[in-house]
């Protein structure tokens, strides 16, 4: 596909201080960061943690409450439709026509964004050939499987060659086999474009593809580094060990000075290096121990060091209010 | 304004230079509002069940309504001089119906498009939000008058001639009265989340307005408010066209052909008749201010 050639300098997005208020729950609450051209940059956080608050606002879907966004050099208030002409999308939730072709999708798309008519059906053919779904081109969306449906909206997101290109949890609901095909073709996609991409997830293993990522929780960003530093906020090793008298276990880390955190039989605990540690373990603590592993940092132990949960667990939590309201508020337009 | 608007325009804020020519801005409007109106062409041609379920309903109530009444009604047609029969009457009628609830219920497509997800796929793309409301009438008008069409096939089973040049006719005003409300359709579904509330505005304002236009009813010996109502409802003045131009087409006796309105197939105002021009100038005005308010109430952003 066609690199865009870019004369701003400029970060490819930069937001301020961004809010926005959903009567009196704060979804987003007060984020800074900045986005440089070319970079894959991540928002991981649970549900409702306000990763698609931003996204909207940066599309120019919302308003926000406080603060300022510039994306590819245009204000999101002040100029929505130049930040519009430079932006893809693909939403979270599934957005095609299925009572159309994959073909007519993309046609579709194009007008809306002005691509000349003579264009068209070459750079429609390139973006199914980009994400392999050429041979069923003429073929209405709804026989598409969940995965392929995915991998159009991307090329539609791309079709208008985007200076940012935004996905909001791309591969949510897919199995694990689609969502290694989505993630290859994003990665095709960078390397061949050059397309900044700014996206959501709360998959962990998804999150390492960034080169950026910043942590997001009750609406503020907790942390912001490459995925590798911050495992290294960890720590050396992650150690598990499971045993009949956890609390015990916890209490005799906590002798070490050692900061355990306990889910029924299982201690978890950051060493430098597991491998000796276990020994130790076994000749020092008095009780019993059934087993014991030693891992690599992920990005779930990050999480769970900064905000004292896993993921999963925030999952479980208030968090899908946020959610709720926004999606109310954006699909009645009550408040202007 | 920005009809000048060239692809070599300095746009203040765009730095950047794309791949390709882009369209001029009114290109570009133009553009998006012909591929939405295509796409709502596809959905229902592609949607054969909604053609002949929509076709068949104006069969049915032709057949009951019209065969079943027409005993008690037919000499009060007219003026009692026999001059045509209920069916006939009503033929009219059921054609506007026809089109006027098709326009209307393609508001409800935009309330689908936002629940499937399309119409955030519109609103983020670098057009007016005016031009998507615009797209939407335009399509739901095209289908409705087709749809409306649809109905000229049952002419012959109440015995009523449609030639060439009556088709001709009646094309422009079926078409100005499905814009008119296919944009209170979309005007209504842009403030709409859920189609049981777009169902439920239907009943209680949209279901009024149609049969309160003298679809099945002649005009004259009405009570006092529903006079009123029929002639201070716009719909009425996209009926009475209809009407007037195919009956007079059937070439009814002198007698009533000069005093339509005396006989209940013609509004009148004060005892003036509302003349075609006078009924499609109202039927057009009516729709420009519901395509307005439809463009601006999808405008409103969060």
């Amino acid at each position: 596909m066609t690199r865009l050639m870019s004369t701003d300098a400029g970060p490819a997005i930069a937001v301020e201080n961004l809010a926005r208020r959903f009567g009196d729950l704060v979804a987003v609450d007060h984020v800074s960061f900045s986005v440089a051209r070319g970079e894959v940059f991540g928002f991981l956080g649970p549900n409702g943690a306000g990763k698609t608050t931003t996204i909207a606002m940066l599309t120019t879907l919302l308003r926000p409450t406080e603060g300022s966004a510039r994306v590819a050099g245009h204000d999101v208030e002040r100029a929505a439709a130049g930040v519009r002409r430079a932006i893809g999308i693909v939403f979270q939730e599934p957005s095609l026509d299925e009572r159309l072709t994959a073909r007519e999708n993309l046609e579709f798309h194009a007008v809306l964004y002005g691509m000349p008519r003579a264009e068209r059906p070459a750079r429609i053919t390139e973006a199914l050939r980009l994400v392999d779904l050429e041979e069923r081109a003429g073929s209405l969306v709804e026989q598409y499987s969940g995965g392929m449906r995915r991998r159009l909206e991307i090329a539609r997101g791309l079709l208008h060659v985007p200076a940012v290109l935004f996905l909001d949890e791309p591969t949510l609901g897919l199995d694990p086999q689609s969502r290694r095909a989505v993630w290859e073709h994003i990665r095709t996609l960078r390397d061949q474009t050059g397309v900044t991409i700014f996206m959501t997830t709360h998959y962990m293993e998804e999150a390492e593809f960034c080169d950026r990522i910043a942590v997001i929780d009750h609406g503020r960003i907790v942390a912001l580094d490459t995925p590798e530093g911050l495992k290294d906020m960890v720590g050396g090793d992650v150690v598990v060990v499971t045993a009949p008298d956890a609390p015990a276990l916890v209490d005799h880390l906590a002798g070490q000075s050692l900061d355990a955190t306990r889910r029924d039989s299982e201690v978890r605990v950051e060493v430098d290096d597991g491998a000796r540690f276990i020994p130790r373990l076994i000749r020092g603590f008095p009780g019993e121990i059934d087993g014991a592993s030693v891992r690599r940092p992920t990005l779930d132990d990050v999480f769970l060091k900064l905000t004292g949960r896993t993921i999963r667990e925030s999952e479980l939590d208030a968090g899908d209010v946020a959610r709720g309201r926004m999606r109310r508020a954006m699909e009645s337009r009550r408040r202007r | 304004m920005s009809a000048a608007a060239g692809p070599g325009r300095p746009d203040p804020g765009i730095t950047r230079t794309r791949v390709g020519a882009p369209a001029g801005r009114a290109a570009m409007t133009v553009g998006a509002v012909g591929i939405i109106w295509k796409r709502e062409m596809l959905r229902w041609w592609r949607d054969k069940s909604r053609i002949i379920g929509s076709t068949g309903f104006p069969l049915v109530f032709l057949l009951v309504f019209g065969s079943g009444l027409s005993g008690a009604m037919g000499n009060m047609i007219g003026g009692g001089a026999q001059a045509i029969e209920f069916e006939q009457f009503i033929f009219p009628g059921i054609i506007a119906m026809s089109v006027f609830f098709t326009a209307l219920f393609n508001g409800v497509s935009l309330v689908y498009d936002r629940e499937f997800g399309i119409l955030k796929e519109m609103l983020v793309a670098p057009v007016s939000r005016a031009a998507v409301a615009f797209g939407k009438t335009l399509g739901g008008a095209t289908v409705a008058t087709l749809q409306g069409t649809l109905v000229f096939l049952f002419a012959p089973l109440v015995g009523i001639r449609l030639s060439v040049l009556l088709v001709l006719q009646l094309w422009p005003i079926m078409f100005l009265g499905a814009f008119a409300l296919a944009s209170m359709g979309v005007a209504v579904a842009a403030r709409i989340r859920s189609i049981e509330s777009f169902q439920m505005i239907n009943q209680f304002v949209m279901f009024p307005l149609i049969f309160l236009s003298g679809i099945f009813f002649p005009l004259q010996g009405l009570p006092a408010w529903m006079n009123v109502l029929v002639r201070i409802n716009p719909v009425s003045y996209a009926v009475d066209p209809l009407r007037r131009l195919i009956l007079e087409a059937q070439g009814l006796p002198e007698a009533v052909m000069g005093r339509l309105s005396e006989s209940g197939l013609a509004l009148s105002i004060g005892g003036h008749e509302v003349s075609i021009a006078l009924g499609v100038a109202i039927v057009t005005g009516f729709g420009i201010v519901m395509n307005v308010l439809a463009m601006w109430l999808i405008s409103i952003r969060d």
